[in-house]
């Protein structure tokens, strides 16, 4: 490295690295917030550096929003929608992308109609559906309108591609089924696309907002974007309380994602950059 | 593979010729139905009725026939207006800034002379994993005109408070920031990607024709970036015109509507007021419109293929 290039190499660093930082305070300051009193987070000069209230403000949120009922309804919703979804995006993608069939394209540019059509327009009859049902407040109402993910199932089929047609012939010729071709042959290489579409679901479904919004109608069986949502709307908002349970969402997702970013990132990217 | 099926069963499971090729026809529409029913139940079945609501009023719970009204009521709706230039000026002004801003991440992520690459790459990314609530109830504090962060830090600097979420104008670009801090990362790592796949030699060759970095982000960075900005583009636009949870949590679509987009406009139309009819209608209205940009993107920006 020259000189010059050592000289840009680090007016380059340190550009991004100011950067990151302007993009880093808001996630810093939640956490700060989060150990604060409402009443300290509006001083001057705002707190800096984290303080001793973590605990009185998770109480409060229990008190307030049944938030240890919430944290569970949200683990359970994701957990439960990443396993359906993921199976029915991933059969669907294994589908599309290793037969040729009668209709393909057709079915296939009919799901992707999904990623145009705009959420908004379902809201309403899907709405009035699951009170006929006399789902509203319930789990599977939450869950079942987005299983077949036209995001999830255009990834699955971007990965699925990939698979070498002599391998699934192979297994043809040894005599195996068409299910236990999918299940021994295709899906073992195809771990790091499966942990990039898993991490996609339960993200999806753990900050999804405006269906549990309408679907949900009960404090106690919210979500956690619901519940803090709610919170907001309160006369007296406890805003130390409402941020321990945004650092409480955000955490442990950013931890998931941070432990697997190498498959998600190019798990997605795999699907998302091929022409 | 080891897991195949050992020899041994392979002469009890190996199924006449014929069974087999019957079989393995239905397999595919098998592996497929699941999602296919789904969508008919959770996607165009609604798609369906919703049209056919629009075409209804909804009052106390009965619905009556008024054909076309809503439409025309539509067009008659200062709100609807008001909701439809919000949405524009985002488009124009918040969308072209953050995908210039996540271009340039790109190319700097991208740099041979960036030490510590893989941090910087997480750390952009890393605003995309918290909640669109999580993050709107954090800035709606951050940006509180007498008591947040940001007015102090201003303060420090000698400038006046600013009225970041009171005010009409500086609402829309404290709408425009979050947007902006949410989604650049994520744009920029599309970008990354295919920008990795632009051959070194084209760069080792604009240098040898005496290009400068200008000449040769010009002439080579962004012609091969064009698919993964016709991408991000795409992606932005519908997310724009479908903008609901930001505006929703950070200014309630206020102050005075200045941030009230046709997604929370649709919102209070079915859950506050019941309207579900006049919802229905914005939503057609909001699906055309989106057709209509798409298509007009890929065409503009698209390859002549």
């Amino acid at each position: 490295m020259t000189s010059r290039q050592r000289g840009r190499s680090i007016l380059l660093t340190s550009g991004l690295a100011i950067a990151l930082a302007v993009v880093a305070i808001p996630l810093y300051w939640v956490l700060v917030a989060a150990t604060h009193t409402s009443q300290e987070i509006f001083d001057s000069p705002p707190p800096l550096l984290p303080g001793g209230d973590l605990l009185t403000n998770l109480n409060t949120l229990q008190q307030e929003a049944h938030f240890g009922r919430v944290i569970l309804n949200s683990l359970g919703i994701a957990s439960v929608y990443t396993l359906l979804a993921g199976a029915v995006c991933t059969l669907a993608g294994y589908g599309f992308a290793t037969y040729r069939f009668r209709g393909r394209e057709v079915l296939f540019g009919a799901l992707m109609l999904g990623l145009i059509v705009p959420a908004q327009i379902t809201l309403v009859p899907l709405f009035r559906t699951m009170a006929e049902l006399h789902w509203l407040n319930t789990y599977q109402a939450v869950v079942l309108p987005n299983l077949a993910l036209p995001f999830g199932i255009f990834l699955m089929r971007q990965s699925m591609a990939g698979l070498p047609k002599e391998l699934l012939d192979s297994g043809r010729m040894d005599g195996c089924g068409e299910l236990r071709l999918f299940l021994r042959v295709a899906l073992p290489p195809m771990r790091p696309a499966l942990a990039a579409l898993a991490i996609f679901l339960f993200l999806y479904q753990w900050n999804d907002f405006v269906w549990p919004l309408i679907v949900l109608r009960q404090d106690t069986s919210f979500t956690i974007p619901v519940a803090l949502a709610s919170l907001q709307g309160l006369d007296e908002t406890d805003y130390g309380a409402i941020l321990a349970g945004t650092a409480i969402a955000a955490v442990p997702m950013a931890v998931v994602f941070l432990a697997l970013q190498r498959h998600f990132v190019s798990g997605l990217l795999a699907g998302a950059v091929k022409e | 593979m080891t897991t195949l099926a050992p020899p041994v069963r392979e002469t009890r499971t190996r199924p006449a010729p014929a069974r087999r090729k019957r079989s393995g026809r239905a397999a595919p529409y098998l592996f497929v139905l699941p999602a296919l029913l789904l969508f008919a139940a959770f996607k165009l079945y609604p798609i369906g009725w919703s049209f056919v609501m629009s075409l209804h009023r909804t009052v106390a719970g009965v619905d009556t026939f008024v054909g076309a009204d809503n439409y025309a009521r539509l067009l008659d709706d200062p709100l609807f207006w008001t909701a439809l230039r919000n949405t524009g000026v985002i488009l124009a002004v918040q969308v072209p800034l953050m995908l210039a801003l996540a271009t340039g991440l790109a190319v700097a992520l991208n740099s041979t002379l960036l030490n510590g690459r893989s941090v910087f790459r997480l750390g952009f990314f890393l605003p995309m994993v918290t909640g669109l609530v999580a993050y709107g109830i954090a800035f709606s504090v951050l940006l509180n005109k007498e008591y947040g962060l940001v007015n102090w830090l201003l303060g420090g600097l000698g400038l006046d408070p600013v009225p970041w979420l009171t005010d009409g104008l500086w609402a829309q670009i404290s709408l425009g920031l979050a947007l902006t801090w949410h989604y650049t990362g994520y744009n920029a790592v599309i970008l990354l990607a295919r920008l990795q796949t632009v051959p070194a030699e084209l760069y080792d060759a604009a240098a040898v024709d005496g290009a400068g970095a200008l000449a040769a982000f010009r002439h080579v960075t962004l012609p091969g970036l064009r698919p993964a900005l016709l991408l991000t583009t795409v992606l932005s636009t519908i997310g724009t015109l479908q903008l609901f949870d930001e505006p929703f949590v950070l200014t309630g679509g206020g102050p005075d509507n200045a941030t009230l987009t046709i997604g929370v406009y649709l919102y209070r139309n079915a859950f506050s007021y019941f309207d579900f009819g006049y919802a229905s209608a914005l939503a057609y209205a909001l699906t055309v419109l989106i057709g209509l940009l798409g298509l007009l993107q890929f065409r503009l920006l698209g390859d002549k293929s």
